[in-house]
């Protein structure tokens, strides 16, 4: 074996490799449970490409033929249900772990110098996710499947003079029909995967050169021994790929109890809409996009304008991109900055859960106000950061790391 | 304030009431899997009475018999109809074109019905038919109002005189203890074969079934379940002190 290794070694840096990633990479050691969903992603990612292959074995990407194929792999191919509820489930799990992620990361300012490509990076995987999203939703070919298609597909008109021409060259057709599920499948199987894949990679490649945040936003490495190892660092592996096999194996509990008992997840996961067919001639009464879309979709829906509104929603995911430029603030994490950072956070989660809860139902002019307002928190957010968190009063941050 | 955490509080429990068009009360039952005999009766109604104009084109038949126990030879000379193969698909032959010049609309497909609507929907609708002159088929129903369909099961409950009341809790006389009323018809126009507890119980298992051939991997998908979730929970144990171990030397 040993021989082995050093055989390949000679011609390819794998021990070098493992080391720098795994046995020599030196991680913060006050990680807390909040540091799991970056692995957990990766667990999940790996899932959707295995079912994912293993899915298209069966699935016939064509309007004559796939909604018959999706129940051909539920009936007729071995533990084909299996499959297609792993791949379903683990979509909105996907998004799940993304959210909690990207709030650990707001949280203890992981975006901050000198990690904003990390950020950059993960902001591309988390738009490329909403397109992998979106076209594999399409692929059912069930009702829901069909008019969130041709929804989303028309806001895309909404843009002045390019609108139509835009929108027509997405679909390739006048409205949804099998040229658009064949270029959606395309996309979603081949082209979307590779740069997800390719961005995952820079994303970790980034992460490793300046090392991990933690909790207390401290630089573990500017606190080395004599050996240049960080005092407060410890080797990813075996440390937190020991931490991160319990992680997982709660997760895959929860997970698989969805997989297996509640795979609909009363309609959120899989919507009822979708058992039937896409008709054409045929508007569903209320139309929902999957929850994980839903807090943009309020905003989209709280603006009178459509083409405001389609830009206030595609602003809502830009701002996110330049937040490590909107906060001032001398400290990192949540647990030194001052209490308007605490409001303003909180503030932040509770408008983007409540538009997700507002772009579920149907709008009322009730409903339609409050998803105003929250609109307007969730942006306040971002383009007051300049200034609360460089006014607030901040705590002193240690100089290593605490617990 | 108040009103943005009673949003906040309704948004957190709204996972599992998925907002569906729902106006009218209904009666809830609770499918069961694995109640075969019931799952039978509900197939052999089906065959009866509804597969002349509904398929359940994406499910075939030897498999639906495999599920719900019914022997192949049975199956094959009760069932099937002319050189049908067993394998087949179960579908029907009633031509799109003129079945919408009958009902106005194509029957649909069944196979996904318990999906598409709920078991309790079916349930309801079943159980929601009543005399309307003025409908072409002489009847409606107080769940899907002016519906093609006429009452196919006529022949088993009869025709209700009025709009049956559904989802209704059972009135008890407290003197004698006994039902004065109950969820369904009140008054019959025409008398049916079974009793109104009988024609329930036969609706029950033919919305059983059709909540079986919707997904007929439940029960195996929660066999399976149950056995990777005792797995994962000895799983834990090791990953547990496993990490407990290592963790030693850092605190």
């Amino acid at each position: 074996m040993q021989k082995l290794i050093s055989w390949i070694d000679a011609r390819l840096p794998i021990v070098d490799a493992f080391e720098n990633h795994m046995s020599k990479y030196y991680a913060p050691k006050n990680f807390n449970v909040w540091y799991v969903f970056g692995v957990l992603s990766m667990l999940v990612l790996v899932n959707q490409i295995l079912t994912g292959i293993w899915l298209t074995m069966s699935y016939t990407p064509t309007a004559e033929g796939a909604f018959a194929s999706i129940e051909y792999i539920m009936r007729d191919v071995e533990y084909g249900w299996l499959l297609r509820y792993l791949h379903s489930t683990g979509a909105s799990a996907f998004f799940l772990v993304i959210y909690l992620h990207m709030f650990r990361g707001i949280m203890y300012g992981s975006y901050q110098k000198p990690r904003e490509l990390i950020w950059i990076f993960g902001m591309t995987i988390y738009l490329a996710l909403m397109a992998e999203g979106f076209m594999g939703y399409l692929l059912p070919w069930g009702q829901m499947s069909y008019w969130g298609a041709q929804v989303i597909v028309n806001l895309f008109g909404a843009i002045p003079y390019i609108g139509d021409g835009l929108s027509l060259w997405i679909r390739g057709d006048y409205l949804i029909s099998g040229v658009t599920l064949n270029r959606f499948f395309a996309l979603h199987v081949v082209a979307l995967p590779i740069v997800i894949l390719a961005l995952v990679v820079l994303h970790i490649l980034a992460l490793h050169t300046v090392g991990s945040n933690n909790p207390d936003g401290v630089e573990i490495k500017e606190n080395k021994d004599e050996n240049g190892i960080p005092l407060d660092g410890i080797p990813f592996h075996p440390y937190y790929s020991v931490h991160d096999i319990v992680g997982i194996v709660v997760f895959l509990f929860v997970f698989c109890g969805v997989v297996f008992f509640f795979p609909e997840m009363g309609g959120y996961f899989l919507e009822k809409p979708n058992f039937e067919p896409a008709n054409p001639l045929k508007t569903p009464d209320h139309i929902a996009p999957v929850w994980y879309f839903t807090p943009y979709y309020a905003m989209l829906r709280a603006v009178p304008d459509a083409f405001l509104g389609v830009v206030v929603m595609g602003a809502a995911i830009a701002i996110l991109f330049v937040l490590p430029w909107l906060d001032r603030s001398p400290v990192k994490s949540i647990r030194y900055k001052g209490v308007i950072s605490k409001i303003a956070l909180l503030l932040l989660v509770v408008s983007f859960v409540v538009l997700g809860y507002l772009g579920v139902v149907v709008a009322t002019p009730e409903r339609t106000m409050w998803a105003r307002i929250l609109t307007a928190v969730y942006f306040g957010f971002f383009i007051l950061m300049p200034w609360y968190s460089k006014m607030e009063k901040t705590k002193p941050v240690p100089k290593r790391v605490t617990g | 304030m108040k009103n943005l955490v009673v949003v906040l509080f309704l948004s957190m429990f709204s996972l599992g009431v998925q907002a569906s068009a729902v106006s009218h009360p209904m009666d809830h039952i609770k499918t069961d899997m694995n109640d075969k005999e019931s799952l039978q009766k509900g197939f052999a109604l089906f065959s009866n009475y509804c597969f002349g104009c509904h398929s359940l084109k994406y499910a075939r038949y030897e498999r639906t018999a495999n599920d719900i126990q019914v022997p192949i030879n049975i199956m094959e000379e009760n069932i099937l109809v002319g050189d049908t193969k067993i394998g087949q698909l179960m579908t029907n032959s009633m031509l799109p074109d003129q079945a919408k010049v009958w009902f106005g609309n194509p029957p649909p497909d069944l196979t996904l019905s318990a999906r598409l609507r709920g078991p309790d929907w079916l349930y309801n609708y079943l159980r929601g038919f009543y005399a309307d002159s003025k409908r072409p088929y002489g009847v409606n129903n107080v769940i899907f109002k002016d519906v093609g369909m006429p009452h196919v099961l006529a022949g088993l409950q009869g025709v209700c005189a009025d709009m049956p009341e559904l989802g209704v809790e059972p009135v008890v006389d407290p003197l004698s203890g006994n039902i004065v009323k109950s969820s369904g018809c009140q008054e019959y126009a025409v008398e049916g074969a079974l009793s109104p507890a009988e024609y329930d119980e036969t609706i029950y298992d033919l919305v059983n079934f059709l909540a079986y051939v919707g997904e007929p991997s439940r029960a195996e998908s929660e066999d399976i379940g149950r056995s990777v979730l005792i797995f994962l929970l000895f799983l834990f144990v090791f990953a547990y002190f496993l990490n407990k171990e290592y963790w030693r030397d850092i605190h």
